[in-house]
């Protein structure tokens, strides 16, 4: 007799945890071939606005960890992904990706979370400076994560997308709130059980499912949210953005991006969620020791 | 032997700095294209002295017309000279301004006293020198652009239009041009409306240098002026200084258009005193946090926390260096603290002095005499504020100082960072792990340890949260004027 499979049931991920949302609500997005994906979380304004606490609890203590020590975690959720391939390359087929594409795609999405781990520790070696001032001080300038950063994730793929605006946010120490792909939900679902196992802190990362044209709105006039990261181009989209971000003065970064490119990557995914602080404190100058010996 | 002391006057002798060597027109036109050009309504409007509300000039009125050609002729630059020219060249030209610039510094100094009402001291020593300094320092960027963007092709945007505010006129137009210009830009400046002189001073020396027409356009006005400039279809990008409710309006206009812009607004920063402080000196940065200026300063250090068991002793010291402090005529070198900016800024600083009495807080004013003329606010501080108090949320921007006390580090901590603005802090403590332990904590763009309102072209400035966003000044100053490929 053929065992009977046991379906997943689809849930998002706040706080460390796994709950349905709050609203019970759900949806049911199909593949290309007209099959059943799930039931899938259809969240709420609430939903949204528990991430965003979720996240603001986590960012101190992310925040505030060694930059290496996030770069062993970043490489941990990489490890994790290798580990589980092959569900996700299951998942990408049953959303209509072909054998080939989602194996690469897999394997882009685990080298890129490598690249970034890398980062962790070094973009600010890069990009911070000592300021030569004209005035008896030292004084130099360095990045600090902006803080909660609301992530829009490519709407046309499942995994890519989402791991790629992911991993520049909190590489750089900020924690974020993901609205996940409305029709390619299922790999984003799974990759918060391997975040969940990655030693990332619950509340780091944030991932909802459901609707864009009910949760944009929450996240960009959230007045707790600093930035926003959205993959994509469409400009009414844009626009909103820009404009309810303004109650804040939110950071809007918009990217137009094939992730799928193996040079989808770089620093300023990074630095674009980053503030600059510049400090200062003077220096004695004492009388003769200017003398050069 | 009292008595005799008594009887001798230590008064300062006045030190009037001279106005004889300067250059002031009657009426002053837009610069358009490399031309001076009337305005097309015909409107003029007078800009006067804020220490003696005389008039000292009348200044073009630009409307939506005029900002249009100058954008055009901006754009004719870029297109046409500037893009094409190479970074060594835009280089030298910058070079030549700063040069001017410096040779005529002492002119723009008195005229940015005259017209702004900050002391001559602060304008010489202070505005005059950075503005040119700016210039220099962007001048050698340049040619260099690819070594401050690893890995990336460096572009310029097109046209910037760019909106300054009144506290340091000439500083500020330096901050907005000079890196626009290194990195390939044309500019529309508009200067505040009540300090346009330096600014078309400005205009006359680009004109000197020989700069190709078009590359830099300044249009005076109010803010309407200002909003044609961000509204135009064909400027890329807008730089903003001035208030937050003005940038969210600003953020709010452009949504959406693709131009990109930088945003350095309001600032309510604090400024802590730790126990084991040098006070004296702590003294001196307290008064220079929020005095320097007349308080018109974005970064001032508007919000002083002492630690509690050297509260009593700052703020007896404080009173005491304020009743010394020199309010007048801000043409005289001995003057600290001079002019309020304008009749309706002097309303503003009222307004909060009146709603802090209100709200029960205790007001202490320096003892000095006032002028009788002219706009002058004496330096006021406030005890007995409470973190909800409206003094101690809303910039002020005015010679204004809220006091609070705390007792742990953890504590001033939250109580600094508890404000939507994030723009400059300041911390005084003699001890190196507790400075940077507090300074690192601190949200904000600008932190000052054991020094207060320092600044210099080479150092980046701005905020975190609603103070803005993007950064003037050193390296990091070019991204607000490149796109990278």
């Amino acid at each position: 007799m053929e065992r009977l499979e046991i379906l997943k049931t689809y849930k998002i991920y706040i706080g460390g945890k796994f709950p349905r949302t709050e609203s019970g609500r759900y949806y049911s997005p199909k593949n290309p071939k007209g099959e059943l994906l799930g039931n899938i979380c259809l969240s709420s304004r609430k939903d949204v606005r528990n991430a965003v606490v979720a996240a603001r609890k986590a960012y101190g203590d992310w925040s505030e960890r060694a930059d290496f020590n996030r770069s062993q975690i970043l490489y941990r959720i990489a490890e994790m992904l290798e580990g589980r391939k092959a569900q996700f390359i299951d998942e990408l087929i049953v959303q209509g990706v072909s054998q080939k594409a989602a194996k690469q795609e897999v394997e882009l999405t685990i080298d890129r979370l490598v690249y970034y781990a890398g980062w962790c520790d070094k973009y600010k070696q890069i990009q911070s400076s000592v300021n030569p001032v004209s005035s008896s001080h030292f004084n130099f300038s360095v990045q600090e994560p902006t803080g909660i950063v609301g992530i829009i994730a490519d709407a046309n793929s499942s995994l890519i997308g989402l791991v790629s605006s992911i991993a520049p946010v909190i590489a750089g120490g900020n924690t974020c709130v993901v609205l996940a792909s409305e029709k390619l939900p299922l790999c984003a679902i799974t990759f918060a059980e391997v975040i969940n196992s990655s030693d990332v802190p619950g509340g780091v990362v944030n991932i909802l499912t459901g609707k864009r044209t009910e949760l944009i709105s929450p996240l960009t006039t959230h007045m707790d949210v600093n930035a926003i990261f959205y993959s994509g181009k469409e400009t009414e989209i844009i626009k909103e953005l820009e404009e309810s971000g303004a109650l804040n003065l939110k950071r809007i970064h918009s990217y137009d991006e094939d992730w799928n490119k193996e040079s989808s990557q770089n620093l300023y995914f990074i630095t674009d969620f980053q503030e600059l602080k510049t400090t200062w404190h003077p220096i004695e100058n004492v009388g003769g020791a200017s003398s050069s010996y | 032997m009292a008595k005799k002391i008594k009887e001798i006057n230590w008064d300062y002798a006045p030190s009037l700095e001279s106005t004889s060597h300067i250059e002031v027109k009657e009426k002053y036109e837009l610069f358009i294209d490399g031309k001076f050009v009337k305005p097309s309504s015909g409107n003029y409007f007078n800009t006067v002295n804020p220490a003696t509300n005389e008039v000292l000039s009348s200044i073009a009125y630009a409307n939506e017309k005029d900002v249009d050609n100058a954008v055009k002729a901006a754009r004719k630059a870029y297109n046409e000279v500037w893009s094409k020219l190479s970074g060594k060249e835009r280089g030298k030209y910058i070079y030549r301004i700063a040069r001017l610039m410096q040779e005529r510094a002492r002119e723009l100094a008195v005229i940015e006293t005259l017209d702004a009402g900050k002391t001559i001291r602060e304008s010489r020593d202070i505005d005059i020198p950075l503005a040119c300094n700016h210039f220099f320092y962007y001048a050698g960027w340049a040619d260099k652009l690819e070594y401050a963007f690893p890995n990336r092709k460096v572009e310029s945007l097109g046209v910037a239009g760019q909106i300054i505010p009144w506290n340091f006129p000439l500083l500020m137009a330096a901050w907005k041009i000079a890196p626009a210009l290194a990195a390939g830009n044309t500019v529309v400046l508009k200067p505040a409306e009540t300090t346009s002189l330096t600014a078309m001073k400005l205009a006359e020396i680009i004109r000197d240098s020989g700069l190709p027409a078009g590359v830099v356009n300044i249009v005076t006005g109010y803010g309407d002026t200002g909003a044609a400039i961000v509204n135009h279809e064909d400027i890329n990008k807008v730089a903003f200084t001035g208030s937050t409710a003005v940038g969210k309006i600003i953020q709010k206009a452009i949504a959406g258009t693709g131009k990109k812009a930088t945003l350095e607004l309001g600032g309510k920063s604090a400024n802590i005193i730790m126990d084991d402080a040098p006070i004296d000196q702590a003294v001196e940065g307290i008064i220079n946090g929020i005095f320097f200026n007349q308080g018109h300063v974005c970064c001032a250090g508007s919000r002083l926390f002492v630690q509690e068991g050297v509260a009593d002793v700052v703020i007896k010291k404080l009173k005491r260096r304020m009743d010394s402090l020199i309010i007048g005529n801000p043409l005289d070198k001995n003057t600290d603290v001079g002019a309020i900016n304008s009749k309706e800024q002097l309303d503003t600083i009222n307004k909060y002095i009146k709603i802090g009495i209100n709200e029960g807080a205790e007001m202490y004013q320096a003892s000095c005499e006032i002028p009788k003329n002219g706009y002058f606010c004496p330096p006021t501080i406030f005890t007995g504020v409470a973190q909800s108090s409206t003094i101690a949320q809303e910039e002020i921007f005015g010679p204004v100082l809220t006091i609070q006390t705390f007792r742990t580090v953890d504590e001033v901590i939250q109580k600094a960072n508890n404000s939507p603005f994030g723009l400059a802090a300041g911390v005084w403590s003699d001890k190196g792990s507790r400075v940077f332990n507090l300074t690192s904590k601190l949200n904000a763009g600008v932190v000052w340890a054991n020094t207060y309102n320092k600044f210099d072209p080479a150092s980046p400035f701005g905020g975190f949260k609603e103070s803005g966003y993007g950064r003037e000044g050193g390296m990091h100053g070019l991204s607000a004027y490149v796109k990278l490929k």
